[in-house]
């Protein structure tokens, strides 16, 4: 809650990045395919995507490595076209952090700032307090070479920051890095990028990380974006079956379209009966045939007597134990998949034997509408 | 001690059949190379200590008297004619590196960069000249810069000069300009291949963080080529010191070098030893000036930074 607080109070919705009809194109290979995006001002924002869905081609035109075959970007108002990548408001940690291995940490982080030819120990000060920021007090004389992935990180963070740019683009930062400092570097970013209220722009192919951190997520498949929302949109209202793969399980159950009116959706479905849904604003009707989709996670197990108002019966044919879950497939009369159900092991989930037969109750709420 | 060295050879003997080191990598690597190693002992090692050791004897016409002596050393060190001709070598090949090197990068820089798909091609096309007899390319030097040469010629069609100039060939300058052709392509490699490994993001960092493309070359690309340089200096500057065939072609009398005058010792004056003290006191000169350089070319990277 707090923090959601705090993020408001620094973002704002002047847009720092405008990225207008931008095409990229290689021979007859389009790397980005017309597209638009208004990034704001101190935001998070990430882009996510499998490989090959250019997010990174997007990040380098903003950087200025790349340029658009068409459309224009603007940063901070201020049009990108012909400006070469040294010249922009904009700096950049590199998937492989790109250190200098022929400088020390501090010769590191100061490399940007030495062209500025700052006075009264400026200089100085700014590595300082950049170090500080990330971490690293003290290690400013350690040779680059002798530094681990995670403090290699930290100093591409810093050499970027130091520069104070409008923009910090960052690429996969954090893919090189092993599970349990990656997950401790998601908490620290997002801390950073709150304190010194800077634009940042990820790319990431980590669902989880995108969703950890930003405040806004654009999800591209093949040079196109298909979604920009709150990751809890994102996660809860995809806009189609392929966003909604991406960001972790989903079940997909056939449907069909009863009634369709401005906000929502009466669906006609085999295992889940007839529900009515919210209609997804970017929702386009594509014949009488649509998808719905829920998450294994809004899927409960109901014990013994209990009863909820909505809820399916089926039999267990798979267990797999995951420590703190237990995830269930489930046979449901009627639906050509089973579907997959995540129960937390606080009431004995990992205990139910293949071949129960057991409820699941859900929130018709839980349940999202996709066009076909 | 002696009682232990007398009861210890058969324990130690047995001990060696069972020792671990015969099985030891280190072992086997010694194994694998020592055919190799035993060829450069014999072709190199040996023939160096045979000069070393007629360096300090003297000729007595025919025979050699194999009393001690530093008098080789003294004539070598002092004589003006040798002095001269050592300064001459050194100032030659020194300036033959640095010029080679100036101009091979570039063109070991454009490959690396700007090659593209044809980066092999390009390094093909630069060996090209090597199909050649290293004499023929001396030859088509004289021809170019001599008196009725190729560039005589063209310089009087262009009424540049009213008459063949002699001053282009069978002098030092002579000497530097075939040596640094021959040499381009020993120094053009190395330099390549250390611009190869320079990560291609590190020069994206240095734009990124606001270096132009003469900046970044002069902070990021060159420091970290560095070694390439180091060793086209050092490949270039330790073989053109000892030339014999190029001042001896071209180089006329201004241009004779230090291995003219060792191979004259050993060949016309017939007097090994002093042939053997030029030739010792060369090569540790040049040592001395390899080391000079490899220093030399740190401190400025070091100052770069």
């Amino acid at each position: 809650m707090l923090e959601r607080v705090q993020s408001e109070r620094i973002q704002s919705d002047r847009t720092m990045i405008d990225i207008r009809d931008v095409t990229r194109s290689y021979g007859s290979f389009k790397a980005l395919d017309n597209a638009s995006l208004a990034i704001r001002e101190g935001e998070f924002f990430s882009l996510l995507g499998p490989s090959g869905c250019g997010k990174t081609t997007l990040l380098r035109m903003i950087a200025g490595f790349d340029t658009p075959t068409s459309g224009s970007i603007a940063v901070d108002g201020q049009p990108m076209d012909g400006i070469p990548a040294n010249r922009r408001p904009t700096n950049m940690v590199f998937q492989s952090y790109a250190i200098f291995p022929h400088l020390n940490v501090e010769q590191n982080v100061a490399y940007g700032l030495k062209r500025l030819k700052l006075r009264g120990g400026e200089e100085e000060r700014r590595v300082e307090e950049a170090l500080a920021q990330v971490s690293l007090t003290g290690l400013g004389k350690r040779r680059a070479t002798e530094l681990s992935g995670g403090q290699r990180q930290r100093v591409a963070l810093a050499r970027a920051l130091v520069m104070r740019p409008k923009v910090l683009l960052l690429d996969e930062p954090l893919s090189a890095l092993d599970k349990k400092l990656r997950e401790q570097m998601q908490v620290e970013l997002r801390r950073l990028q709150q304190a010194v209220g800077i634009t940042f722009v990820l790319v990431t192919h980590d669902q989880y990380e995108a969703l950890a951190m930003s405040d806004r997520i654009a999800v591209m498949f093949g040079g196109r974006i298909a979604q920009v929302a709150s990751p809890k949109e994102i996660y809860q209202r995809p806009v189609n079956r392929q966003v909604a793969d991406f960001l972790g399980g989903m079940n997909f159950v056939k449907a069909e379209i009863v009634e369709e009116n401005g906000a929502s959706l009466v669906l006609d479905t085999l295992g889940f009966g007839r529900v009515r849904t919210d209609k997804p604003k970017s929702f386009m009707r594509n014949g009488g045939a649509a998808t719905l989709g829920i998450r294994p996670e809004r899927l409960r197990v109901l014990w013994d007597n209990a009863t909820a108002k909505f809820e399916v019966a089926g039999k267990v044919v798979e267990r797999h134990y995951f420590g703190e879950i237990t995830h269930l497939i489930v046979e449901i009369a009627g639906l050509e998949k089973p579907l997959s159900v995540t129960e937390t092991n606080d009431f004995g989930a990992d205990d139910i034997p293949v071949g129960a037969s057991i409820r699941l109750a859900y929130d018709p709420e839980a349940l999202v509408a996709m066009a076909d | 001690m002696t009682v232990a060295a007398e009861g210890s050879p058969p324990l130690r003997m047995a001990g060696a059949r069972r020792n671990p080191l015969l099985q030891s990598e280190a072992v086997q690597g010694f194994a694998l190379i020592s055919p190799t190693f035993v060829y450069a002992l014999i072709l190199l090692v040996l023939p160096i200590l045979v000069v070393i050791a007629h360096s300090f004897w003297t000729q007595n016409y025919l025979t050699i008297d194999h009393t001690f002596t530093l008098e080789n050393y003294r004539i070598a060190l002092t004589e003006p004619i040798y002095r001269d001709l050592l300064w001459r070598s050194l100032y030659i090949s020194l300036t033959v590196s640095l010029l080679t090197v100036a101009l091979a990068y570039p063109i070991a820089y454009f490959i690396s960069f700007h090659g593209g798909r044809h980066k092999s091609l390009w390094l093909f096309l630069i060996t090209i000249p090597f199909w050649t007899s290293y004499l023929l390319r001396v030859m088509s030097w004289k021809v170019i810069l001599g008196y009725n040469g190729v560039l005589n010629s063209g310089l009087m069609g262009l009424g540049i000069i009213s008459e063949p100039s002699d001053a282009l060939l069978y002098n030092s300058t002579a000497v530097i300009i075939t040596l640094t052709h021959a040499w381009a392509t020993f120094a053009i490699l190395p330099i390549f291949v250390s611009l190869e490994k320079v990560d291609r993001t590190l020069v994206e960092a240095a734009t990124d963080l606001g270096d132009g493309p003469l900046r970044s070359f002069l902070r990021v690309t060159l420091p970290l080529s560095a070694p390439g340089v180091i060793s086209a200096a050092l490949i270039v500057m330790i073989p053109t010191v000892g030339d014999y065939v190029t001042p001896k072609l071209v180089g006329g009398k201004d241009g004779v070098m230090i291995a003219n005058a060792i191979q004259a010792q050993f060949g016309k004056a017939s007097n090994w030893p002093l042939g053997a003290a030029l030739s010792v006191t060369t090569m540790i000169i040049v040592s001395l000036m390899a080391g000079a350089t490899v220093l030399i070319i740190r401190a400025l990277q070091r100052l770069a930074r």
